[in-house]
């Protein structure tokens, strides 16, 4: 397919707040559930875009900043390999083989960006001694502008350099094997963000309901919001009863009643 | 109202919650969120102080490291913003004290914000969105937009007000009670639940390799595969053994990008043996 000028505007646009997004981590533009959906939509194939989103949300549901440290990237990864898979008739599994190299590489990026605000940092205290109130919004403001270039060129040049042909070739020039092991592998390589979700909690004498959660989804055709409700109702019931929040037990008796009615709805 | 009495207006709140979402704009790797917090503070120091002085001194209290889960940044502003207004009032509020203030209240946010909004909100919201998702429905990524923004909002409006109206002893108290530590168990929780569902629905592990292959008296050919007799084990087995390895080498400080590409490595190895598929 071709890509118009239009297009190509709005692909810049897009990479702007999602590159924005990557370092606000408000909105969560930059999870690739929404920024994938949001290239598919441009690119007239919003199916694919939500397809890819979806796939790539799963491998990098636990890929969070935490601190200082630096997780892999989900922008870049979700904005060009939608664009590729979408532009170059690719399949979904060549979509993630394009997206986690990208992911290292945009960390590299965002890393890079995150040294760089240093400078507004520097920029903003001398403005603090002259009490310049514009001077501060504009460092910060200016700070974001740094991420969000770092994701639009590199959507950009892949837009306007990369023609259908030169992307199918080169996509096809990975051998099969790879391909299919990639998608064999997209399979289980979603345990790592679980596990990441996992570590972080750092609460091992929580992990009874790891395991429950497990033995429950293995043995029944339960849902996610099936699993939210009876996870909610068992985390009240265990706040309530944990002889180390006995003091007031007021309140949560409330909550308790109202979760325990969503659950009989909900369950099926 | 007294005329001399400078407190802040709703407006001012307001603004400072907009800003808010902008709190990462300028995350820097030498003090993570200090020029971020600064500009939250902006349309509160206008408002407090008229004399240059006085707002470049407010400024640079300010300009000190912060860190905090950006959803959580409500209560610690909303503080800070009352301890400024008393301050500009002619309360003896020392300098040292805002500042130890904000350090004070960072750990115990993180504590609770990490759990309940990366551990707990956007894992679910994100999954629930995905498994939409990967059938091609629309729908999932909007839910997962408005369900992970509508609480994320309400957490920095309500936190905001909450702290400035409330005031630094009962944000303390409420830290140091276990409201917070009760919100936070019970997220891990239900967390945890959902993870290890994850673990066993949305991971696929298939060992293609024949055991055995009889054919019967009747004539129809019983293949017996590894997966076969994994799955009458336990449905999901290795999904689970492999995930508490991961977990382990995780803290082993292997960083997940690595863990990621070896394995793809893995995939396209098994899958070219025939072990994996």
């Amino acid at each position: 397919m071709e890509i118009s000028t239009l297009q190509v505007a709005l692909i810049v646009l897009v990479s702007a707040i999602v590159g924005m997004g990557s370092v606000l981590d408000s909105f969560q533009t930059h999870r690739p559930l929404i920024a994938c959906t949001l290239i598919g939509l441009i690119l007239g194939d919003v199916t694919t875009g939500v397809i890819l989103g979806g796939t790539l949300e799963f491998i990098a549901l636990g890929w969070m900043n935490i601190g200082a440290a630096q997780s892999p990237d989900s922008a870049l990864a979700s904005i060009i390999s939608t664009i590729l898979v979408i532009v170059g008739n690719q399949s979904i599994a060549t979509g993630i083989a394009i997206a986690l190299p990208l992911s290292a590489a945009g960390q590299v990026l965002t890393v890079i960006a995150r040294t760089i605000t240093v400078f507004f940092q520097h920029a903003g205290d001398r403005y603090a001694e002259e009490a310049n109130f514009n001077g501060i919004d504009f460092c910060h403001v200016c700070a974001l502008v740094v991420q969000a270039l770092r994701v639009a060129i590199p959507a950009f040049l892949v837009t306007i350099f990369a023609s259908p042909e030169a992307i199918r070739s080169m996509l096809d020039m990975i051998p099969a094997f790879i391909t299919h092991g990639l998608q064999v592998a997209s399979g289980f390589v979603v345990v790592v963000g679980f596990s990441m979700v996992i570590n972080m909690m750092g609460a091992k004498y929580l992990m009874p309901f790891f395991f429950l959660g497990f033995v429950f989804a293995s043995f029944t055709s339960f849902n996610l919001v099936a699993f939210g409700v009876i996870g909610a109702v068992m985390a009240i019931i265990y706040v309530q009863l944990n002889p180390k929040f006995q003091k007031n037990a007021a309140a949560p008796a409330a909550a308790v009643g109202t979760n325990a009615a969503d659950d009989e709805f909900d369950d099926d | 109202m007294e005329q001399e009495k400078k407190q802040l207006t709703k407006a001012d709140l307001f603004n400072m919650f907009l800003r808010t979402n902008l709190q990462q704009a300028s995350f820097n790797f030498e003090r993570i969120h200090a020029l971020g917090f600064c500009f939250d503070m902006v349309p509160a120091i206008k408002r407090l102080y008229r004399d240059k002085k006085d707002q470049s001194a407010a400024l640079n209290r300010h300009m000190t490291f912060f860190n905090v889960t950006p959803a959580c940044v409500g209560p610690v502003l909303g503080v800070t913003a009352a301890m400024e207004e008393a301050k500009a009032n002619g309360a003896a509020v020392e300098d040292g004290a805002i500042s130890s203030l904000k350090i004070g209240l960072m750990g115990p946010l993180c504590g609770v914000g990490d759990p309940i909004f990366w551990g707990t909100l956007r894992p679910i919201t994100a999954a629930l969105g995905a498994s939409m998702a990967v059938q091609g429905s629309l729908l999932g990524p909007v839910l997962f937009f408005l369900l992970f923004n509508i609480v994320r909002l309400a957490a920095l409006w309500f936190g905001l007000v909450y702290g400035y109206e409330r005031g630094l002893q009962v944000v303390l108290q409420n830290l140091g009670g276990n409201l917070l530590q009760k919100i936070t168990e019970g997220a891990t929780i239900l967390g945890m639940f959902v993870m290890g569902a994850l673990v066993s629905k949305w991971t696929v592990i298939k060992v293609p390799v024949v055991v055995s292959t009889i054919t019967g008296p009747d004539g129809n050919t019983v293949v017996t595969t590894v997966q076969n007799i994994l799955d009458q084990l336990m449905p999901g087995l290795l999904a689970l053994c492999l995930t508490l390895i991961v977990c382990k080498l995780l803290k082993k400080n292997i960083t997940p990008i690595t863990l990621i590409f070896g394995l793809f490595a893995v995939g396209i190895i098994g899958a070219a043996l025939g072990l994996l598929e």
